[in-house]
């Protein structure tokens, strides 16, 4: 890029990269080189590394100096922490948490894949996967990294061999077959040459895929934060004098307004938001990862640790869990020890009750074993002396992890991801505690219409994972699935396609009231049929029109049925032989033709969250 | 009103780890030189206990060879603050014996500043001093942590660091350890440009261009200032300059430059291709030595 660009650069999102690989496989001259043609190298560092490289009596310049930063790493010739690099490019800025690959040093790709958007997983592609490539693929699992790329790299070494990549990407599918990827991606490259590094390289014309920078340009990151479940975990109090009392803190997920109603855990005394203060001043709402320091519009007692959240959908309050831990320190895990948790601004007392079972990284098979040592993993059940406000790791990344720390020398011994939460004797006190997997009292029917091959089941599949990452949870209902089953004594006369409808819309609205996501795909040709939809599920209703041409769709013919329409084997078949009435006031438009997937995935998610939060707001006070 | 995503992601972030020493810590000082480091990490500390006054005092390290207009700064700033300011001399701790002047033209006083801090640290029973270090600014700095760990003499320990997961910081210690804070880990020399623009705060005009009496040794302009020690090769000519960093005024260097806004800095910063610390003369012993004065108890 030229450097006329970076000025820009504050305008840029952050994405967070984190790194592993075995030693030796290349990374740190893959950052190198990374850094280095993003133009992120100064004069200075660049005449510093060659300097070295000389005087180890290096032919090239060695890139990977650039990264080995500390003196014993470079006696070692290994990288042994974790370290932070940055790059801009004109599209994105980076932070990259370089983590060093060595087994005993697994904890640091904890720590550097802890805030990490996408994974970048070194394999030597001479040596193909190894058993470390498959700890650290499971550890990006483990910490539900968004995106995960495979860099098979010194594709030089094995002659840029299509076939060599094609085993490596094979291997890895078998391994992680039982781990839950959402995105995986696989690349080859030589970082040494720069194949497919900044631009895709020559040297591989079956490679058809992106370059590695271009990929992370442009993939994807819906952000680490979960923005529906309200979570501020008090900081501290601010009490300058006898008028002002605000309880400053980031809100950990989910957003606030004035006047809303929140309830303090773990007290469970109610009041509502009287001001929000932030660094650009007073506010009228804050969302996830903002700063804030709130006045309450009643005097309560409220100290650091505490939460805040919606009365309707609290975190858990818990005595009890269940956890998945990476175990960082020498000093294996004991059950019946002492150890201090820390969670959001909270720090309890904590036990563990019990150790469930070790996961062989390998072969991924459950261990019984009596103790967990450095970098292993298992899952524990953890008992608190103090109840801690929780949500599963898998809905949020903030309420949903934890740290314990040894009581006598303070050192961090693990990192842990809630899985379950055991108790509700104590819950017992709190209105309808939930574990936060539906969103809070009213749920939403988001109504698919749209061409047979139009992409509904698509979009309905992709937004269904999309708000997965984000821990809400989705039913699907397609016009398929109510055929076979619910509505299996109806045939397709004017009356009997309306009556499917109504008992589509009517169970819709059912599990919407419940808190799910309702995802219904229904090619629903007719005006008629979307407004009975529309006026049985009432306000939580959103209609979107998932559009292509006629030609596009029969072009597509997913399931073969245009031929047959066209054909005349089937008869009145909507866009062939039957009319599709466009929608007049659809809340969406989604242009499949036109669009791609993403984009059009980018729109649906984002009106179906405002929608979900305006219709949440607008609700009158819950009646518990 | 911040006009970038990145922005208030790092402004959010480094909040919240001020607030955390707030939180975690019984005595916490900001270390303030007057740079623009320190004068960020002040406005961020105003802002995280707004309207309360920032809970911590200002520790500022003086090597006794500073530009004065910086300590001016240093003083007006404190007192707009409305928090208390300590300063502690390496002379002191010279003329004490603890630390031994260096010998020769390009003599600094910056390793003697460590021996002054871990001193002052135990003066004033401090727990967390928070710094405006960047992990951009160093490769050793790279691998800071926010709450960096430092044992009862003051030493940090690359190998042994505690791993930071999450945004979970542990401030856990024993009697007689401290922590060093670095709320600006992951900004950019640029970042905290782009900040003092936008929140539109004051900073000395060393900063900016300005004409000045300078030395050229080995490509690093020294301001030309009683506190150097003069070398025969010495030849002091006049230059259109600016500094990057303002610290010990015997090893900061200036480079030329004619830009006299914060506009023209963000521009010449991002068109530049060396680091600030390529300016710093104390950096340039050896390819580590930035690292080995951190294990000593540097900043
Ligand atoms: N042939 C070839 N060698 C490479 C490539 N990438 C790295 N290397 C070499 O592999 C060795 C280890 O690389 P390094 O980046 O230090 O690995 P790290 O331990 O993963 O950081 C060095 O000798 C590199 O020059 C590549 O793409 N092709």
């Amino acid at each position: 890029m030229s450097k006329d660009e970076i000025p820009q650069q504050h305008d840029l999102r952050i994405v967070r990269i984190s790194t592993a690989g075995s030693v030796d496989d290349g990374k740190s001259t893959l950052i190198g080189r990374l850094l280095y043609d993003c133009n992120a190298i100064f004069d200075d560092q660049l005449e510093a590394i060659q300097k070295s490289s000389r005087a180890t009596g290096e032919t090239r310049v060695n890139l990977a100096l650039l990264t080995d930063g500390l003196r014993a790493e470079r006696e070692q010739k290994i990288t042994i922490d974790v370290a932070y690099r940055y790059f801009t490019t004109p599209k994105r800025r980076f932070i990259i948490a370089d983590t060093p690959g060595h087994a005993q040093y697994t904890r640091n790709m904890v720590t550097g894949a802890s805030s990490a958007d996408v994974a970048i997983l070194l394999v030597d592609a001479v040596h193909g996967m190894t058993d470390q490539s498959k700890r650290h693929s499971f550890i990006a699992s483990l910490l539900r990294v968004q995106h995960v790329v495979v860099v098979a790299n010194k594709m030089d070494l094995v002659e840029y061999s299509e076939n060599r990549f094609a085993e490596i990407v094979q291997q890895f599918d078998a391994y992680s077959e039982k781990l839950s990827f959402t995105n995986l991606t696989f690349i080859p490259i030589s970082a040494l040459e720069g194949d497919n590094v900044a631009s895709n390289s020559d040297k591989m014309p079956w490679y058809q895929g992106s370059s590695l920078l271009d990929y992370l340009n442009n993939v994807h990151v819906a952000g680490r934060r979960n923005h529906v479940d309200l979570r501020f975990p008090v900081q501290c109090v601010i009490r300058p004098n006898r008028t002002f009392r605000g309880f400053a803190g980031e809100v950990a997920s989910g957003g606030l307004r004035v006047g809303e109603e929140v309830m303090v855990l773990p007290t469970g005394l109610r009041t509502k938001i009287a001001a929000i203060n932030t660094p650009n001043g007073s506010e009228e709402q804050v969302t996830a990862g903002q700063s804030a320091i709130l006045e309450l519009a009643d005097e309560i007692d409220i100290s650091r640790g505490d939460m805040l959240v919606r009365p309707r959908n609290p975190a858990t309050l818990s005595h009890r869990f269940e956890a998945m831990v990476c175990w960082m320190n020498e000093q294996p895990l004991a059950v019946g020890k002492r150890y201090k948790l820390l969670h959001t601004t909270r720090q309890v007392v904590a036990y563990v009750e019990e150790l469930v079972y070790r996961i062989n990284v390998e072969s991924l098979h459950r261990e019984d074993v009596a103790a967990l040592g450095l970098n292993e993993m298992g899952r524990i059940v953890v008992s608190v002396a103090k109840p801690v406000f929780i949500d599963l790791f898998e809905h949020n990344r903030v309420t949903g992890s934890f740290i314990l720390v040894d009581a006598d020398t303070n050192l961090v011994m693990a990192a842990g991801m809630i899985t379950h939460t055991q108790d509700t004797r104590e819950n017992a006190s709190l209105p309808e505690v939930k574990a936060g997997a539906v969103v809070s009292g009213q749920g939403l029917v988001v109504w698919l219409t749209g061409l047979s091959g139009a992409g509904k089941s698509t979009l309905s599949g992709l937004l269904k994972e999309a708000l997965a990452d984000m821990g809400i949870a989705t039913i699907r209902v397609d016009g398929d699935d109510l055929r076979e089953g619910l509505s299996s004594d109806l045939g397709f006369s004017e009356e009997d396609r309306s009556e499917n409808i109504r008992r589509a819309s009517a169970t819709a609205k059912l599990l919407a009231s419940q808190g799910f996501i309702v995802l219904c795909s229904f090619i629903s040709p007719m005006n008629a049929q979307r407004a009975l939809a529309r006026s049985t599920v009432g306000d939580a209703f959103m209609e979107v029109h998932v559009e292509c041409t006629v030609d596009e769709a029969i072009e597509r013919d997913p399931k073969g049925l245009y031929k047959r329409a066209l054909s005349g084997e089937i008869k009145q078949f909507t866009g062939v032989s039957a009319p599709y009435e466009l929608p007049e006031n659809p809340e969406l438009r989604l242009n499949t033709g036109s669009q791609t997937h993403e984009e059009s995935l980018q729109l649906l998610l984002g009106s179906v969250l405002d929608r979900l939060r305006a219709i949440n707001e607008s609700s009158p006070n819950d009646k518990l | 009103m911040l006009d970038g995503i990145a922005l208030e992601e790092l402004e959010a972030e480094a909040i919240y780890v001020i607030r955390e020493c707030a939180g975690q810590f019984d005595r916490t000082a900001i270390l303030f030189s007057g740079g623009k480091d320190s004068i960020v990490i002040a406005h961020l500390a105003r802002l995280a206990f707004h309207p309360a006054p920032i809970p911590f005092p200002l520790l500022h390290i003086d090597t006794g060879h500073n530009f004065e207009e910086a300590l001016s700064f240093r003083d007006d700033y404190a007192k707009e603050l409305g928090v208390d300011l300590h300063v502690r001399f390496v002379q002191d701790s010279i003329d004490a014996g603890k630390a031994v002047e260096e010998e020769g033209p390009n003599r600094s006083r910056n390793t003697l500043q460590t021996v002054t801090l871990l001193d002052a640290i135990k003066e004033l029973k401090l727990d967390a001093a928070i710094g405006g270090a960047r992990r951009d600014e160093e490769k050793a700095r790279a691998k800071e942590r926010f709450f960096s760990h430092r044992d009862r003499f003051g030493q940090w320990d690359p190998k042994n660091q505690r791993p930071e997961v999450w945004s979970i910081y542990n401030g856990l210690k024993k009697h007689d350890e401290n922590f060093r804070v670095f709320p600006l880990s992951n900004w950019t020399e640029l970042d905290v440009w782009q900040y003092i623009k936008a929140r539109n705060l004051s900073v000395p005009s060393l900063y900016f261009s300005h004409e000045r009496s300078v030395i050229n040794r080995e490509g690093v302009w020294l301001a030309d200032s009683p506190h150097l020690i003069t070398a025969a090769t010495d030849r002091p000519e006049m230059r259109r300059v600016r500094f990057r960093t303002v610290g010990d005024v015997t090893c900061t260097g200036a480079v030329e430059s004619t830009a006299s806004t914060y506009e023209e800095i963000i521009e010449e910063i991002g068109r530049s291709n060396v680091t600030e610390r390529s300016t710093r003369a104390d950096d340039k012993r050896s390819d580590t030595a930035m690292e080995d004065r951190k294990k000593q108890g540097y900043f």
